[in-house]
């Protein structure tokens, strides 16, 4: 920004952009709107990490299976409670041996009755990657059970699990449950926010086309979905789904509930958007040359505001990840065996289970920082998206 | 004013009209009632079910009639102020409810105050400081404030209260203060230990608000005529506080009716994890246990809370600033 406040001088009856735009002119004249949008964004840099985070997050749902060192139902028995390992580097002595782990002894402390875990230093297992473990079949398809990291050769009972965020009640790898966890978690807010965006689209663009009687049925059924408080409102709604569901329906179940009152606020934009570019010259035009009014929606309308839409639907994603989570931790979503973020933290609802284990909170902090990426990257693209923003925030 | 305070408040009738509607259906949903319940957890327990008492109860509450008629019972029976029965507590909901609708609400409108009291300062702070050690503080306040969930808050403050400040768990009252009835004692009592749910309750709230903030201010501190001011000589914290901060509450006080159905939506959760005794942890264990009559009436109570609150600040609203009543009279 320095540099090219240097080179003019603005003043304040610029048009704001302007500034931005005198820098290098001659590339900024050639690039489409999209393009400009891409080297906006691509500026931010908390907008980038938020995207790389994000990116990360999801190609691990995708390779759930392969990323988790064990199967997230694998109990070791003897490992309850087990906190995390610490990854070494340096043996005793000293001596450079790469990543491994000590071998873990489970003993009872004789004095307060608790288990407690030692590491034993004669043992080295270095960690290696592309081992087998677990047999899995990938993405329904694949049988295999080839894991992305692990200890290979020795069975994980003999030498104490790989837990690298620490074990549950059931001395289950809280890190591989909370890779499987992360599919449902992080697409319930994918789906949610499509089926939240389909009704918006439709009901939105019906309201904002039409207007009269439509219109208003319309809007009083959204102020009326808008007047109850959402979460109650959720609550009640995922009571009354039955408990018994399969998962695959639980998860529908839950996502519909959730699009219930997300494709409110999008209707409403959506609307106002309708309403304000039914009458701006372009459309007229179009309308006069006798486009009919679906290829006016699809190739008029629409595109002009999907980068807004856009915009709208990163920054309502973390609701609808909040939500889901939020409800699982009462138990009203999703209950074991479905693992999602939420129904791991109902382990915490037990303040002495935090108490002790404070590691059963980690799945917290994957869904805060999900949230902060997806809220950092709909911040990038808010002010990527606005060609007359000089955002110095 | 008052012809625009007639329209708000018959605007708002059918929305409750609907609302009861809405809420007694969504509490029929589930497949089988309360009765079948407990019936079954009576079989199960080993216990021998007697069919014709059953069948009384049954016909006690209702159960066998159309759910129109049960509405109907329902609903006028709630306008003269009987809620029925809750079957779990097997106590009258209004007893159960009446003893914690009070701390609801304060709970509610202590969190709008301390909401807007922290948020406002906050933002404008963030604002004219900007670049500072104090911006950056808030800015990463706000980010994780919106990113945490309020339960995930109040667990981890629980905790650390509980592990290393040596706190009780929760609550709102001093042991002695309980089951007393309400005086100055046990209110003071009460704002002794009520901060905390109230802080928790706000964070979300406070994080959104102070960026809303702390954007408009920064938009309105870039314009010509904050310059010209300044260059007239106005002290600084004078022309901040008179112009820029004044243009910048209005799209925030605009927006206090979206604020409380928030809080009290989240207060329901947070409630529920420390173990307030508002209709939270009420509603939570009336869902799960499939009260209906407590349940219906909780989300009832709750909605009506909402609606009457969102009224009576688009009135305030209106009040203040009287382009939002002719703007809302084309819509």
């Amino acid at each position: 920004m320095a540099s090219e406040t240097q080179r003019r001088i603005p003043s304040p009856y610029d048009e704001p952009g302007v500034i931005e735009f005198a820098a290098d002119e001659e590339v900024l004249n050639v690039l489409s709107p999209r393009q400009l949008m891409v080297r906006r964004f691509l500026k931010s840099r908390l907008a980038v990490l938020g995207l790389v985070i994000l990116l990360v997050m999801y190609t691990s749902v995708i390779f759930a299976d392969f990323i988790a060192p064990y199967s997230p139902t694998h109990r070791f028995s003897k490992f309850i409670h087990t906190p995390p390992r610490t990854i070494h580097l340096f043996d005793a002595e000293g001596n450079w041996r790469g990543p491994f782990v000590y071998g873990l002894e489970a003993e009872v402390d004789r004095v307060n009755f608790q288990r407690i875990f030692v590491e034993d230093t004669e043992r080295i297992y270095p960690i290696r990657l592309f081992v087998r473990g677990d047999p899995y079949r990938l993405w329904g398809l694949i049988d295999t059970d080839l894991h992305l990291f692990g200890v290979p050769e020795v069975e994980p009972e003999d030498m104490g699990p790989l837990y690298l965020l620490g074990a549950d009640h059931f001395g289950r790898d809280l890190f591989s449950r909370i890779v499987m966890g992360g599919r449902i978690s992080l697409t319930i807010g994918l789906v949610g926010i499509a089926i939240s965006l389909l009704i918006g689209l439709v009901l939105g663009g019906l309201s904002g086309l039409y207007g009269g009687i439509v219109d208003s049925v319309i809007q009083r059924l959204i102020e009326f979905i808008r007047s109850m408080p959402t979460i109650p409102l959720w609550m009640a709604l995922a009571a009354a789904l039955p408990p018994n569901l399969p998962q695959v329906q639980m998860y529908f179940g839950i996502t519909i509930i959730l699009s219930f009152v997300g494709w409110t606020t999008l209707a409403r934009v959506i609307r106002g958007k309708f309403l304000q570019l039914r009458s701006e010259d372009f459309v007229l035009a179009a309308r006069q040359a006798g486009a009919s009014e679906l290829y006016l929606i699809r190739s008029h309308l629409i595109p002009s505001f999907m980068s807004y839409i856009l915009v709208y639907l990163t920054l309502a994603i973390p609701g609808m990840i909040l939500g889901e989570t939020a409800l699982s931790f009462l138990g009203l979503g999703l209950t074991a065996p479905t693992i999602s973020w939420g129904v791991l933290l109902r382990d915490s609802q037990d303040l002495q289970a935090i108490a002790l284990h404070s590691w059963i909170l980690t799945p917290a902090l994957f869904v805060v920082i999900t949230v902060l990426a997806f809220n950092f990257v709909g911040d990038g693209l808010r002010d990527a998206a606005d060609p007359y923003s000089v955002r110095e925030g | 004013m008052r012809d625009y305070i007639i329209r708000r408040v018959l605007h708002a009738v059918p929305t409750l009209f609907a609302i009861s509607v809405f809420a007694f259906i969504v509490i029929q949903l589930p497949p089988g009632d309360f009765l079948t319940t407990y019936v079954a957890n009576l079989s199960a327990s080993g216990q021998v079910v007697d069919e014709a008492e059953v069948a009384a109860l049954r016909e006690q509450y209702g159960l066998n009639q159309p759910i129109y008629v049960q509405y109907y019972k329902w609903i006028t029976n709630f306008l003269r102020g009987d809620m029925g029965q809750s079957f779990y507590w097997n106590r009258p909901v209004n007893t159960l409810v009446g003893e914690r609708i009070l701390t609801t609400m304060l709970i509610s409108i202590l969190t709008l105050i301390v909401t807007y009291g922290l948020a406002i300062p906050m933002g404008i702070l963030s604002a004219t400081r900007q670049h500072t050690w104090i911006d950056y503080i808030l800015t990463v306040f706000g980010f994780i404030g919106l990113a945490t969930p309020n339960f995930l808050l109040a667990l981890i403050l629980l905790w650390i209260g509980i592990q290393h400040l040596g706190l009780g768990g929760g609550g709102l009252f001093s042991p002695e203060f309980l089951d007393a009835p309400w005086s100055l004692a046990r209110f003071w009592d009460f704002l002794k230990h009520v901060w905390l749910p109230v802080l928790i309750i706000g964070t979300s709230g406070i994080a959104e608000i102070m960026r809303v903030m702390r954007a408009t201010t920064l938009d309105e501190l870039g314009k010509p005529y904050v310059e010209t001011a300044r260059s007239k000589g106005l002290a600084e914290g004078k022309l901040v506080r008179k112009y820029p901060v004044r243009v910048a509450l209005n799209p925030i006080l605009s927006t206090i009716g979206w604020q409380l159905p928030v809080i009290i939506s989240g207060s329901v959760i947070v409630a529920s994890v420390l173990g307030l005794p508002t209709t939270g942890p009420l509603l939570w264990s009336a869902l799960t246990t499939q009260d209906m009559f407590l349940a219906a009436s909780i989300l009832m109570i709750l909605s009506v809370l909402t609606v009457v609150g969102t009224l009576l600040s688009d009135i305030l609203l209106a009040w203040i600033d009287p382009r939002i009543r002719y703007s809302g009279q084309e819509v």
